[in-house]
């Protein structure tokens, strides 16, 4: 599955200067708004999806190299989180959907290695 | 846990200053400063905010004034619910003899929408400490719900559990870096009460207390671990801020 795919069945926005998403291939998932559970749970390369839109969100998502994350329920996280990201490379997307609405599409679409 | 017990069990015990901090609640803090009169006691007056990232953080003052100032501004942040005493317990408002004067029906458990930095921004420009408070908890904690200490925030110190030691939590968490610890009896009931942090300062103010904390200009901070109890269990946080009249030290 390629984080294209993803984005455009998922309607994603992306907050981050776009690259070629359909370049990134995208086999696992990690849901959580604990970030201490994240830097010990989530795979490499993985998305991650949570409502957590704080710049540390941005931190994480460097350490662990993931392809993308995903932040729900509208919650846009700051200029300065969106900048940091720009900088580090990591791909930042929102959605106005719940943590669970974008999981079971995720898992829908084949994504099921977490 | 009401005001005069608050005072006698501190004193009993060796401690000359206590926070009393509620949870995202102040209402009771001037009845304890009032029982503390005229004891050797000085009582700082002082919340723990819970913010958007749901991180509880100690926020300390010198004056109610200040105090007040700060939950003015946490009050227009929290979600307005009211308090379901069945799911939730009480929430009273006691005076400085522990009668009961009246029932907070803000509920008060809930988070506030300000995130860390700003309610530290906040804290820290009304002349407050701010401390993220029980680091080493696994829920409601900075590290657990941050993983990491955000840069540039203006916190005086990062405040660890009565079940751990400054040792432990600094090679358990790597990531604190060189922040300066504290200990607090994080006192929920009257037998937690405890002292472990030993202070040398010129006067008990917040200013002092900043420069301790730092251990400079002839202040200085450090941490007894032989009045640490360790009866706790996680899990076991009452939800109430007000059913046991939760403060600590």
């Amino acid at each position: 599955m390629t984080l294209q795919e993803i984005v455009a069945e998922l309607n994603l926005m992306c907050l981050t200067n776009p690259c070629d998403f359909s370049a990134i291939e995208v086999k696992s998932g990690y849901a959580s708004d604990l970030l201490s559970c994240v830097m010990a749970g989530a795979r490499h390369h993985g998305v991650w999806i949570t409502l957590q839109s704080h710049s540390n969100v941005v931190a994480v998502a460097a350490l662990l190299e993931l392809s993308a994350v995903i932040i729900t329920e509208g919650a846009r996280p700051s200029q300065d989180a969106i900048d940091k990201a720009n900088e580090e490379r990591v791909n930042l997307f929102l959605t106005d959907k719940s943590t669970f609405w974008v999981v079971g599409k995720l898992w829908e679409m084949g994504v099921r290695d977490s | 846990m009401i005001p005069p017990l608050i005072v006698r069990t501190a004193l009993e015990r060796g401690i000359n200053l206590l926070a009393i901090t509620d949870h995202n609640a102040s209402a009771n803090v001037e009845a304890v400063s009032k029982a503390a009169r005229g004891s050797a006691l000085t009582v700082l007056p002082g919340m723990e905010v819970q913010t958007r990232e749901e991180i509880h953080m100690l926020c300390l003052f010198d004056t109610l004034e200040q105090l007040s100032a700060w939950q003015q501004q946490v009050d227009k942040h929290l979600p307005k619910m009211e308090n379901n005493p069945g799911l939730f317990g009480e929430q009273f408002v006691v005076d400085e003899t522990g009668e009961f004067i009246r029932r907070e029906t803000q509920l008060l458990l809930a988070s506030t929408r300000m995130t860390l930095e700003e309610a530290a921004a906040w804290v820290d420009a009304l002349g407050g400490l701010a401390i993220p408070a029980h680091i080493d908890r696994k829920a409601f904690s900075l590290i657990a719900n941050l993983g990491l200490v955000p840069e540039g925030a203006p916190f005086a110190a990062l405040e660890i559990t009565r079940h751990t030691t400054p040792a432990q939590v600094r090679r358990q968490f790597p990531q604190i870096g060189d922040w300066p610890l504290v200990q607090s009896g994080d006192a929920h009931r009257l037998d937690e009460i405890t002292g472990p942090l030993v202070l040398t300062m010129e006067a008990p103010t917040v200013a002092e207390l900043r420069l301790a904390l730092r251990n400079c200009a002839g202040r200085s901070a450090w941490l007894r671990q032989d009045v640490i109890s360790d009866e706790y269990q996680e899990g076991s946080f009452p939800f109430s801020p007000f059913q046991q009249g939760e403060s600590k030290r």
